[in-house]
């Protein structure tokens, strides 16, 4: 693999709350190459979308981005002042959310919102502008493209908006893409276009793709490497087809047991045992060892990433046997 | 799954436990007094009602679990509200063991209950749980209040929960707990029928499986009649006996769970098995989704015959031209084609 | 069934929080608004209990003497006790009379308010429970009422009815029941919708029981932010009215009242007469109104955790 083109080292973010200090990312360590994908998995309060917002610089008080690194393409953003992490923001590093609503200002034409795009960070003629939207615009298969700059956002469906979302993150040949749950609230139809078209513009342009979900068959589809993060950290992270059938992390294992496709129908699904843990002030060692089958005296202390070869854990009791059915 | 037995030569002329018949619900946009005159002086003002159930007949069988499964626009949720009794069809029947479920326009049979969606907003803010979940009950003579703390328990009890926590407010729990006080709200009010929308498509993954499984031990202790409506495929296939698949307010499709799953007759049905993304176990395999061409029409203006054919790879002039009825392509298996044989 | 899951399903491991106990924390939060409600407090309680604590009965003409009349703040009188803010032009101890002004202000501005409070929420409910016709014609009157200035109504209605306690709080409740209906028909209308309204319908639940346990109770935190803030325009109405001299009879004289008979007096220096039961009036209406402002505030939707 040559050079990664974002690479994170051990970072962490925490949100500095009344209650207490909650350590919603706490040692995450990956890298992404030119053109890859990544797959960001993890339930809700992981610290998949926080580590997203950290990588954009998007983390709000009371949160702050602690320590650490993300270097992209060499370049350290962490203790980037706000303007110089504009100039970035959106030109070499973009992100796509959930909701293409909260993305799309729904009082603005397309076009214009795409113009602003363009223009915060390229002196373009509006024409030159409108041509350069156009063109991305069609690249994410919307029809007509040129005519539809006029169309607002409540004219076109959930897919379209997403689409045109996307299309905005690519407006400046973004070098990385951070997708925040992309396709969740599309319908599996829509969302299977979605995925080929993400999969192929990637690969077109050499812009290195993080995809954050909680699905894993959908990032199974369209990610070469799999991190599976648990309670901020990534627990697990390795070749896609490699980790789902021989996860080594029971936190893995457990969640792939208690998928539905996994199971014979009419049969009970496997349960993890316990909760979630909360983030707020968490105990030392390893978060999962409350809920772990495996857990022994070793397991109060944090677990390190280990790697071997192109797979990485962290845990003391990782799993022999291949749990897939 | 189901121990009872069911009628399987699928002729539409069984009555079912839950029946079905011809059930239309239509939207049409109130028209304020502005509303009409800006109409009359040109302004594009929308007059068009949304057919969101446009003729659907079903019966469900007596301790069966059919699955429900579309995509938005489908008609799913609207269909199950009115076999819940809270929408009035605008023509069509629904009735549970031979009986009406509404009369004018106000539900009358408590023995179909139903579970929503988003557990954050089903259950009152500012009741506690016990008395949720008491609410129905006392109100129908189910229990008293001197007996109302025992029959609280045993019914959070039996979603699996303490039942000592019935003076919490709802705000003090998981969205996964919330919908275990939603099912044990309905369960309370001791119903043979239940309708669950899409009751696990806001959990996470590991707190799905374990209502996915509670639901799995209800059918078993308790024989219930499930409605399962979701558009997650894989949680559908798992829950159910039968599933009908529906397509811009009308069932495109409809057999045994496996069935259906298997040997998809309708080309709707099969493009969305092949497009819901699967595990991905081999690197070597190449990963196709053959997605469904074309976006969902507007239910505001379906397309002319068969509401697929804008988007179906066997689209013929015949299909624009006349609209497929459901017919038996295999026993108890149903399709709305006209290639499907 | 023994499932290994329901042991550590035990919820959170604080007590039960009931909404209105929350509501409260999160009011004291802030101390500004804290403050004020205890302005509030303090003054309703003074004038609950005016006739202990002011040194004169106000409307007891016997005890009166005009020797005292437009006497400066600190002057001894008749009586044989300090004057403490002066005398008005009958001779009133202006303390006492302040102190029986703002109990009959309040009366008037809490039962206006009431009242109010309990015919707008009735139509603005019934309006967005029954939907249709019955929506259409209830609410296009409390649209009319709105786009009527306050105070022009008030003065018509007053005009009519003639001057007296009940007629005062009628025109007021006339003037204001419409602002009460809209936020009630906008609070029931969202709940209405959600789905919990709709579980209480699947039941089936009655639509007496709907209304009255899940959608008015989840619509009181709207209603209280209007009922503070139109007890506060209640209350300056009233004064308006009563300084304009359409208000309440002279034996029964409120703040403006007060205000209103020292007007005269502004110019030839005695301005006490008028300015001390101003002062009165704009402390209880600011400070109900600043626990208004932070009721809304507060009840504004937030973010889930």
């Amino acid at each position: 693999m040559s050079a990664p083109i974002l690479e994170v080292s051990d970072l962490k973010t925490h949100f500095f709350t009344r209650a207490g200090v909650v350590k919603a990312v706490d040692g995450v360590s990956f890298s992404v190459g030119a053109g890859e994908i990544v797959g960001l998995v993890g339930e809700s309060g992981s610290g998949k979308s926080v580590t997203g917002f950290s990588l954009m610089g998007l983390v709000d008080p009371p949160g702050r981005i602690v320590s650490g690194s993300v270097k992209l393409d060499g370049e350290e953003l962490i203790g980037l002042s706000w303007n110089q992490f504009r100039a970035l923001r959106g030109s070499r590093i973009a992100m796509v959310f959930q909701d293409p609503m909260a993305t799309l200002n729904p009082v603005l034409t397309i076009g214009t919102q795409m113009r602003l795009a363009i223009s915060a960070h390229d002196k373009t003629s509006n024409r030159a502008a409108d041509a350069r939207a156009a063109e991305v615009l069609t690249r994410v298969g919307i029809p007509e493209a040129q005519s539809r700059l006029g169309a607002y956002p409540h004219e076109f469906s959930g897919g379209m908006r997403q689409r045109v979302a996307i299309a905005i993150a690519l407006l400046h040949g973004s070098q990385v893409l951070i997708a925040d749950e992309p396709t969740t609230a599309l319908d599996v139809s829509i969302q299977a276009q979605i995925l080929t078209e993400m999969r192929d513009l990637a690969a077109e342009t050499g812009t290195a793709l993080v995809w954050i979900s909680h699905d894993l068959a959908t990032v199974s589809t369209l990610a070469s490497r799999l991190l599976v993060m648990y309670a901020g950290r990534i627990v697990e992270q390795g070749p896609v087809a490699t980790v789902l059938r021989d996860p080594r992390h029971p936190y893995t294992a457990g969640l792939l047991r208690s998928l539905p496709a996994t199971a014979k129908p009419g049969q009970d699904l496997f349960q993890i045992p316990g909760t979630t843990p909360s983030l707020l002030d968490p105990p030392p060692g390893c978060p999962f060892r409350p809920r772990c089958q495996h857990a022994s005296e070793m397991c109060v202390t944090d677990p390190a990433l280990e790697m071997s070869g192109n797979r990485g854990l962290r845990c003391f009791h990782p799993l022999r046997e291949t749990v897939n059915a | 799954m189901s121990a009872l037995a069911k009628t399987d030569d699928g002729s539409l002329s069984s009555r079912g436990f839950v029946h079905v018949r011809d059930v239309q619900k239509h939207f049409s946009p109130q028209l304020t007094l502005g509303d009409k005159i800006a109409a009359k002086l040109g302004a594009r003002v929308e007059t068009r009602s949304v057919r969101a159930v446009d003729g659907v007949s079903l019966d469900v069988v007596r301790g069966e679990t059919l699955g429900l499964v579309g995509e938005s626009g489908c008609g799913k949720s609207t269909l199950g509200r009115m076999v819940a009794g809270i929408l009035t069809p605008s023509s069509g029947r629904v009735a549970v063991d031979g009986g009406p479920v509404m009369t004018d326009g106000r539900k009358i049979d408590t023995r179909v209950q139903m579970i929503f969606q988003d557990p954050f907003a089903s259950l009152d803010p500012r009741m506690r749980v016990g008395d949720i979940i008491a609410e129905g009950p006392l109100a129908h003579g189910l229990t008293s209040k001197s007996e109302q703390a025992a029959y609280v328990a045993g019914y959070l009890e039996r979603a699996g929960l303490d039942a000592s926590l019935v003076r919490r407010f709802p705000h003090q729990f998981s969205g996964g707990q919330r919908q275990r006080i939603a099912i044990a709200r309905a369960l309370a009010m001791q119903p043979e029928v239940l309708v669950c929308d899409e009751p696990v498509a806001s959990l996470d993954v590991s707190i799905q499986a374990q209502i996915i499984n509670l639901f799995l031990a209800l059918q078993r202790d308790l024989g219930l009649t499930l409605i399962f409506i979701s558009h997650d495929l894989s949680v559908v296939r798992h829950l159910s006996d039968r599933v009908a698949v529906m397509y811009l307010g009308r069932i495109v499709e409809e057999g045994p769970a496996e069935q259906v799953y298997s040997a998809p007759a309708h080309p709707y049905t099969k493009g969305l098995l092949a497009s819901v993304p699967r595990l991905v176990l081999d690197e070597t395999e190449p990963v196709t989704l053959d997605a469904i061409e074309g976006e969902i029409p507007s239910p505001l203006s379906p397309p002319k015959g068969c509401n697929f054919n804008p988007r179906c790879p066997l689209a013929e002039t015949r299909c624009v031209r006349d609209d497929p009825e459901l017919r038996l392509v295999r026993t108890g298996h149903l399709a709305a084609c006209h290639f499907a044989e | 069934m023994s499932d290994p899951v329901m042991k550590p399903l035990m919820g959170d491991a604080s007590k039960a929080i009931s909404p209105w106990r929350d509501l409260w924390w999160r009011f004291c939060e802030d101390r500004v608004a804290l403050f004020a409600f205890g302005v509030v407090v303090l003054l309703v309680l003074m004038a609950l209990f005016a006739p202990l604590i002011s040194p004169q009965n106000p409307y007891d003409l016997s005890g009166l003497s005009l020797r005292d009349a437009r006497r400066p703040p600190g002057f001894v009188g008749s009586g044989g006790y300090t004057h403490l803010l002066g005398t008005d032009a009958q001779g009133r101890d202006l303390l006492s009379a302040i102190l029986y002004g703002l109990r009959v202000s309040l009366q008037i501005g809490i039962t206006a308010g009431a009242v109010a409070l309990v015919i707008g929420t009735s139509i603005g409910i019934a309006a967005a429970y029954a939907r249709g016709f019955v929506e259409t014609i209830l609410m296009r009157i409390v649209d009319l009422q709105l786009s009527f200035p306050p105070i022009l109504l008030a003065l018509v209605l007053v005009a009519l009815l003639g001057q007296g306690q009940a007629q005062l709080v009628t025109a007021l409740v006339a003037a204001q029941y419409a602002y009460f209906a809209r936020t009630a028909f906008g609070a029931a209308s969202a709940e209405r919708s959600k789905d919990y309204v709709e579980a209480a319908a699947a039941t089936p639940l009655s639509a007496r029981r709907i209304v009255f346990r899940h959608i008015l109770p989840n619509a009181m935190p709207a209603l209280i932010v209007v009922a503070t803030v139109q007890i506060a325009y209640a209350i300056a109405l009233e004064a308006t009215l009563s300084f304009l001299g359409l208000g309440l009879p002279v034996t029964e004289p409120s703040l403006g009242m007060l205000i209103s008979n020292g007007v005269k007096y502004m110019m030839s220096g005695r301005t006490w007469i008028s300015v001390y039961p101003g002062i009165m009036l704009i402390i209880l209406i600011v400070a109900i109104n600043m626990v208004g402002d932070h009721l809304r505030d507060i009840l504004n939707p937030r973010l889930d955790k």
